[in-house]
């Protein structure tokens, strides 16, 4: 925690800080912050241009935080595009597949299908609702189950000839929900069906390795991984980023330009028009190494121990509904809960109140919500910083919300 | 407590007992807004007659503090002609604005002035706004439907 400055800043009333809204966006340790300014005092200069020193050492920096990414999932080093963001990662994807000639693999057609399933955040549903509109294919959706679960039992004829994509989250921002990827590759593959997972809430809580989950595509975030903003990450199969279309053309992602038309640098290159976010892309290999330097192991033991904790207090709480599953099984730190007669806002309001950062709201997963016929939820999510007396603080201020809305 | 500017005893008995929440038959226009981040909506009926103001009712699903502020308003805006009803939103805005400095036109704003502390919580003045800008939409649509030949 020493490591986290944010955390020891105060908040209303001089209450310290219970920061239980990692899966939105993680703090950063002083090492990630150093990274950036370092970076920015002493290396500054575009990246893959120029001929001087300080371009040389830029970047350095920036293909040497490449490789830290690669190790960190298991992947080659030209699999590792920086995007802006999980969201860029995933729209990256989609477009590319739109911008790609009829008969090529990525291409859609009316009467293809993208399955989806019913848990996602709205950047792993939205761009691929407008990439069937783009090309007349049809999106489906995989249903999810009372207790939080994915209804595997209607993937036999959800995912069928006619998918050509099946995209899906590792591990639900709401219900914490992990998913069972082995079981969904399989389907995908046995119907020649490309998978792309949203990886957002797994990378930065466990140990992800690309290779043996086996999917073609994978998006994750740098902000939630203790990285600064602005700075994603879009893994694709080294074959299939080879043949796919860009989506961004400029400066930098070229092999040769006449006034006609132009050729690609091969991948990752080819997906990074534009200087980069360089200085992110070097945070984030801080933010990386830190957690190398916590391992992966200990961060997930530790999340575990959480969740299990937080689910037990919970479950004795008068009218607080848990949304998602109740024992700690394939599940991750997020616990959304609902309050009886106290609508999330009020509740976060009230949490505020006692220092504890919470995110309330539909999480943006408006469908799941309205699957679970509410119209939000509180949610705390926890990360390595987090101890058991933080989820103490949260069951003490729930408590106090009851009691100041008169529901207990 | 800070909370209690916030959640004022008159914000809360209209969250419980919200005025005119059920929607009436008698319409000219309906709206629907919601607020996008939090997912809280608001449907609106309302009926505007010679420029009066003459039915409004809502439904809807939110905080305490849209909820309130949705029942407060149409009981202000009931029987007022729609330009005295601007009158009432432009001040109510002006005081949601306020960071927290206004303390409100108690004769102009009567319940809405309990909502003064919303200004200080900058994440819930949406939520305030939220019934006061569907009234402002279906009364733009209402009085242009009823110019129309």
């Amino acid at each position: 925690m020493k490591d986290f400055p944010i955390l020891r800043r105060s908040m209303r009333g001089g209450k310290r800080l219970t920061y239980l809204d990692s899966g939105a966006t993680s703090q950063k340790p002083q090492s990630v912050i150093d990274a950036q300014s370092t970076f920015y005092a002493e290396k500054n200069a575009a990246v893959h241009r120029g001929a001087h020193l300080l371009a040389e050492e830029a970047d350095a920096a920036y293909e040497g935080a490449r490789k830290i990414v690669a190790n960190f999932i298991g992947a080659e080093i030209d699999e590792v595009v920086f995007t802006k963001s999980a969201t860029e990662s995933i729209n990256a994807i989609a477009y590319s597949f739109s911008n790609s000639g009829a008969g090529s693999r990525f291409s859609l057609k009316p009467g293809d299908s993208i399955v989806v399933t019913e848990m996602e955040h709205h950047a792993n549903l939205i761009p691929w609702q407008q990439l069937a509109r783009r090309t007349g294919a049809t999106l489906k959706w995989i249903p999810v189950t009372q207790e939080g679960r994915l209804d595997y039992s209607t993937l036999d004829h959800l995912v069928d000839s006619s998918t050509k994509v099946l995209a899906f989250t590792h591990q639900s921002n709401v219900l914490g929900t992990i998913n069972d990827v082995a079981q969904l590759v399989a389907a995908a593959k046995k119907v020649g069906a490309l998978t792309v997972l949203d990886a957002c809430q797994s990378v930065p809580h466990f140990a992800v390795d690309v290779k043996s989950l086996g999917v073609d595509f994978l998006a994750f975030s740098g902000h939630k991984t203790l990285g600064p903003t602005g700075i994603g990450i879009l893994w694709g199969r080294a074959e299939l980023l080879d043949a796919m279309e860009p989506y961004l053309y400029g400066g930098s992602m070229i092999e040769s330009v006449t006034m006609e038309s132009a050729t690609w640098a091969p991948a990752p290159r080819k997906f990074e028009a534009g200087v980069p976010n360089m200085a992110g892309a070097v945070g984030f290999g801080a933010a990386l190494e830190y957690l190398n330097s916590l391992g992966m192991e200990n961060v997930h033991a530790w999340e575990q121990e959480l969740t299990q904790y937080a689910l037990d207090k919970f479950s004795e709480l008068k009218g607080v509904t848990v949304i998602g599953p109740k024992d700690a099984i394939d599940r991750g730190a997020v616990i959304s809960f609902t309050v009886e007669g106290i609508h999330p806002h009020d509740v976060g309001q009230v949490l505020d109140q006692h220092g504890i950062a919470v995110r309330t709201g539909h999480h943006c997963a408006w469908p799941l919500m309205k699957k679970y016929g509410i119209t939000g939820t509180t949610r705390a999510s926890f990360y390595i910083y987090n101890t058991l007396a933080d989820i103490d603080t949260l069951v003490a201020g729930v408590i106090s919300a009851q009691e100041y809305f008169k529901v207990i | 407590m800070e909370l209690d500017s916030l959640y004022q005893e008159v914000i809360l008995d209209h969250y419980k007992h919200p005025h005119h929440k059920g929607l009436s038959a008698e319409k000219d226009v309906q709206v629907h807004h919601v607020n996008p981040s939090c997912g809280d909506e608001v449907t609106l009926n309302l009926s505007v007659d010679g420029g009066i103001v003459s039915n409004i009712s809502w439904d809807g699903v939110g905080c305490s503090i849209s909820q309130a502020s949705t029942s407060i308003m149409t009981e202000l805006v009931t029987g007022k002609s729609v330009a005295d009803a601007y009158i009432i939103l432009d001040n109510f805005s002006e005081l949601m604005a306020s960071k927290g400095t206004m303390k409100g036109n108690e004769d102009l704003l009567e319940d809405a002035v309990a909502l003064a502390g919303v200004s200080k919580f900058p994440a819930r003045i949406k939520c305030a706004l939220l019934g006061w800008m569907a009234f402002k939409d279906a009364s733009v649509q209402a009085i242009d439907g009823s110019e129309k030949p």
